[in-house]
């Protein structure tokens, strides 16, 4: 075995060995925690590519920790396919991003928690690669644990008063969405006698009568519920928008773009890997359903997001909209799957244009104390580069071609035509026109605002000087990155689309040929 | 009033739901229940696996301990790493460093802080903490052929600091474990359990395959390697564990400022 | 009534606990006002998942699942029966639920941290008043 191998492992160790090298050199010396925290989300990038390249080569991928390979089930596998591994490169690409805007993350007066700062995020890290990777239904809850308990440290490290309660509210709602998870595979493991998720799905198939049995119906539904509160799918969505708009914007610039996509993510596997896609598309009135509550969810979300002042709120209501529109991809239930395409491809497209969206407010907050949206007047002429990487996440989010937003939607109504959804069209092309009115104000105010104000802290809304303010480097790389990628996935979108498409079409076939 | 009827009939659903499904439970206790002996006409399940090769595979006799740190030892991992991340998100939490000191009310009456008057109670856990700190190592070292292992270990070892800081001073307890170095330390227990899992890769064999180790410990089988390696893990596992807990108490009983406290 | 008292509850009180037991704690959860007693409630929660999931493992007629001297014994000269399954409780949902006790004990941890910060900043543990406290709050974000 060559260490090509071990590339599924690899890339949740680096973070973690990364993780604990800063807690050992970090706290004396808070300078090696930036270069540390690149370097390992450096080696988690070529990991990423090289899975990426041997799935496109060989097919999917899998990786039995301590060798224990038979009997199935014994062991914990990972397994890297053409779903997980292409959201593997976003997450690595996406905190390399928010990694480089975090220079100094918890402001001037808690420097001394920058090391703090490092170590949770690289956790947070290895928590999404191991959510991502792992081919283990348990597994599944050990690492959204570690994912979970270090977002709520890093929406906790910031200074105002609000972010600990916001981390409060989204430590009670993770908690009990993940402990219903549990429940969820509790009641498969009761009926399946079985962890392994390709395991489970086999047994449920070979054993008709034991899919429609109440136990799995239970069991299907509290692992939906559960992930659904974790990713703040419509009713369950409270704890989101306080808690990425009042954390520090370097945690936002992680936290925003991935948490709630892993969680997505997750469902999709469950529903491709665990249950199979065709038992899920058998029962078509779950699916009608879900569409539905999709559907409540895009349009509570759009609706929410008009009624904000604060840009990063606004932002935070229109992922709970975005949230919607995965969720109702997913479960458009049409004989081509391109429902499913969609959504697989929103989760790549929507990652990085969050990241994009969220560090260009981060940037505006950071560096001109700009939270509220009609404070952002003027802005055009002061920071031309920043604003042109923020108008390109924006034109992405209303979903402008050649952007990757054109193209999921694009995808994401193909599917519903098929399924004839229409009700789903309309909930989609409706919020891309609340999205387009939310961004084309923006643009107005940041445009032709009259008089530019920055603001102050004490003495309110300032006169400052027209000048421009570009922020450092380190800003603008990332943004301007991101910006690049949200149109490079929209571009190729033809190679990306056929090579999700590969695992999809037939799940059942890659799901039991490498056993 | 409204919330409570809501969460009533919220919590109802939620059970309502829970127990439509009990139904077509196995019954309690049942030896031939899917869990147990694996589903009827299939393969029979992980666990029937376990109770017979476990103890040839790791020549482990408490089968618990050969699952949690060997079959499922990636699972472990990640158990300590959640310990082990909770402990720094309480210090991004709570911890308040020196410079910020100002505006926040003083540190408690000294007359609490360093009584050292508690002639009886400082005696008896001073005799105490050895014997506590003893039979924690012998927890951490027995769990192969008993209940025990790195976390109750750990925990007891944990235990044994949070007895000196409550009958002494926590700024005592704290000159036997500084703020650097149990942060070290937690750091030093994963890097045990990580980077002893990492080495078969070098020779070529999976993650965590203690198996391959068999020249390092120069043991005959592998399965005596296991054994081995399970151990290594576990000292890991309870440094981690031990320097988190006292952490934590350290963290929440000063406020997050590391002297002072109860 | 006394036939489904014994089909439906005796064979499975094991499941009527755990669901009694989840659903005082995810009551709490939701309705109780003080953050503390909604902690409680998680724990209670989570605790009750232990319960369920150590049920399963249960065997009638099986012991520890910690094998003796004889049984190893007798299973390294290469007796088949030494190791009967039946003879030993299911160790995997004791495994499991090992993590998910060190789970709880994590999350427990950072949210009494959480309450700690939460009474410094608002001199107060009952939710309504953290939020009206909350909608005056004008903090540099």
């Amino acid at each position: 075995m060559t260490m090509s191998d071990h590339l599924p492992v690899l890339i949740l160790l680096a973070p973690l060995f990364g993780a604990v090298a800063v807690g050992l050199f970090g706290m004396r010396e808070p300078r090696v925690c930036l270069p540390v925290t690149l370097a390992a989300l450096g080696v988690s990038l070529w990991c990423a590519v090289g899975i990426l390249l041997r799935i496109h080569d060989e097919g999917p991928l899998d990786y039995f920790v301590a060798g224990w390979e038979k009997p199935v089930g014994i062991g914990i596998v990972l397994r890297a396919d053409a779903i997980n591994s292409p959201f593997l490169l976003v997450i690595a690409v996406v905190a390399i991003f928010a990694a480089l805007f975090a220079v100094r993350p918890t402001g001037e007066r808690e420097s001394g928690k920058t090391p703090h700062f490092f170590i949770l995020f690289l956790l947070l890290c290895t928590g999404l690669f191991g959510i991502t990777i792992t081919g283990d239904a348990f597994n599944l809850f050990v690492l959204v644990e570690v994912s979970a308990l270090s977002s709520y440290g890093l929406i906790a490290i910031g200074r105002t008063k609000r972010c600990k309660v916001a981390a409060f509210h989204y430590l009670i709602m993770g908690t009990v969405g993940a402990s219903f998870y549990l429940i969820g595979v509790g009641y498969l493991y009761l009926k399946t006698g079985s962890l392994n998720m390709r395991d489970i799905h086999d047994i449920l198939v070979s054993n008709r009568s034991l899919f429609g049995s109440r136990t799995v119906q239970t069991a299907f539904l509290f692992i939906l519920i559960g992930i659904w509160t974790k990713m703040a799918f419509f009713p369950l969505h409270g704890w989101l928008a306080n808690a990425y708009s009042y954390c520090p914007s370097s945690s936002a610039c992680l936290l925003a773009p991935l948490s709630t996509k892993a969680s997505v993510y997750v469902m999709i596997r469950i529903m491709v890997s665990v249950f199979g896609l065709d038992q899920v598309e058998a029962n078509a009135a779950w699916g009608d359903l879900v569409v539905w509550l999709a559907v409540i969810a895009i349009a509570a979300g759009s609706t929410l997001a008009l009624a904000q002042r604060e840009f990063k709120k606004m932002l935070c209501f229109l992922i709970v909209a975005e949230v919607g529109y995965m969720v109702g991809g997913a479960w458009l239930g049409d004989s081509g799957r391109w429902g499913l395409t969609g959504s697989v491809y929103h989760l790549l497209a929507d990652a990085t244009m969050t990241s994009c969206l969220f560090l260009a407010a981060g940037t505006f907050a950071k560096h001109l104390g700009v939270v509220r949206i009609d404070d952002l007047s003027g802005l055009f002429s002061r920071m031309p580069l920043a604003s042109s990487g923020f108008v390109i996440g924006a034109l992405a989010m209303i979903g402008v071609p050649p952007t990757g937003g054109f193209f999921s939607k694009f995808y994401l109504i193909r599917g519903a035509i098929d399924a004839g959804e229409w009700i789903y069209i309309a909930a989609l092309l409706g919020s891309s026109l609340v999205n387009a009115v939310l961004f084309f104000r923006l643009f107005e105010i940041a445009f032709f605002g009259k008089n530019p104000v920055g603001f102050h802290r004490e003495q309110g809304p300032i006169e400052v000087p027209s000048e421009r303010l570009e922020p450092p480097f380190h800003v603008l790389a990332p943004l301007l990155g991101a910006a690049a990628l949200v149109i490079l996935l929209g571009v190729f979108n033809g190679p990306i689309v056929e090579f999700i498409r590969t695992a999809l079409l037939d799940p059942v076939t890659i799901v039991s040929e490498a056993r | 009033m409204n919330a409570k009827l809501s969460a009533t009939f919220a919590v109802v659903f939620t059970g309502a739901v829970l127990l439509y499904a009990v139904s077509d439970f196995p019954d309690f206790g049942d030896p031939r229940s899917p869990a147990n002996h694996g589903v009827s006409g299939g393969a029979p399940s992980a666990s029937v696996y376990y109770i017979k090769n476990a103890y040839h595979d790791t020549s482990v006799p408490n089968l618990v301990t050969a699952i949690l740190a060997d079959y499922r030892g990636y699972d472990t991992l990640f158990e300590t790493v959640v310990i082990f991340t909770a402990g720094m998100a309480i210090f991004a939490i709570l911890r308040v460093l020196r410079r910020d000191d100002s505006g926040i009310p003083a540190a408690p009456d000294p007359a609490i802080d360093g009584d050292h008057h508690r002639i009886v109670v400082g005696v008896t856990c001073r005799i105490a903490v050895p014997l506590v700190q003893i039979f924690a190592l012998y927890v951490v070292a027995h769990g192969h052929h008993s209940p025990g292992g790195g976390f109750q270990g750990g925990v007891m070892l944990g235990a044994s600091f949070i007895l000196i800081a409550l009958s002494t001073s926590l700024r005592h307890a704290l000159g036997r474990l500084s703020e650097t170095s149990f942060i070290r330390l937690a750091c030093l227990g994963i890097l045990i359990y990580a980077g002893f899992a990492f080495l078969p890769l070098v020779v070529g064999r999976n993650f965590l395959d203690y198996g391959a180790l068999r020249a390092l410990f120069g043991t005959d089988g592998e399965e005596m390697a296991r054994s081995h390696g399970i151990f290594v893990v576990e000292i890991g596992i309870a440094l981690t564990v031990t320097s988190v807990m006292f952490a934590i108490f350290a963290n929440l009983s000063s406020r997050g400022r590391l002297h002072g406290g109860l | 009534m006394t036939s489904s008292f014994h089909d439906w509850i005796v064979p499975h009180f094991n499941a009527w606990v755990y669901v009694i037991i989840m659903m005082t704690g995810l009551w709490a959860v939701i309705a109780k006002n003080n953050l503390i007693k909604k902690l409680i409630g998680l724990s209670l929660f989570q605790t009750s998942i232990l319960l369920l999931y150590v049920s399963l493992g249960v065997k009638e007629g099986a012991g520890i699942p910690i094998i003796d001297h004889e049984a190893a014994a007798l299973a390294m000269s290469g007796s088949d029966d030494a190791l009967n399954p039946d003879r030993f409780a299911n160790p995997l949902p004791h495994v499991l639920m090992l993590t998910a006790i060190v789970v709880g004990v994590a999350t427990l941890g950072v949210a009494l941290a959480l309450c700690q910060t939460i009474y410094r900043d608002f001199g107060t543990l009952e939710e309504d008043e953290v939020l009206e406290q909350m909608k005056t709050l004008h903090d540099d974000v």
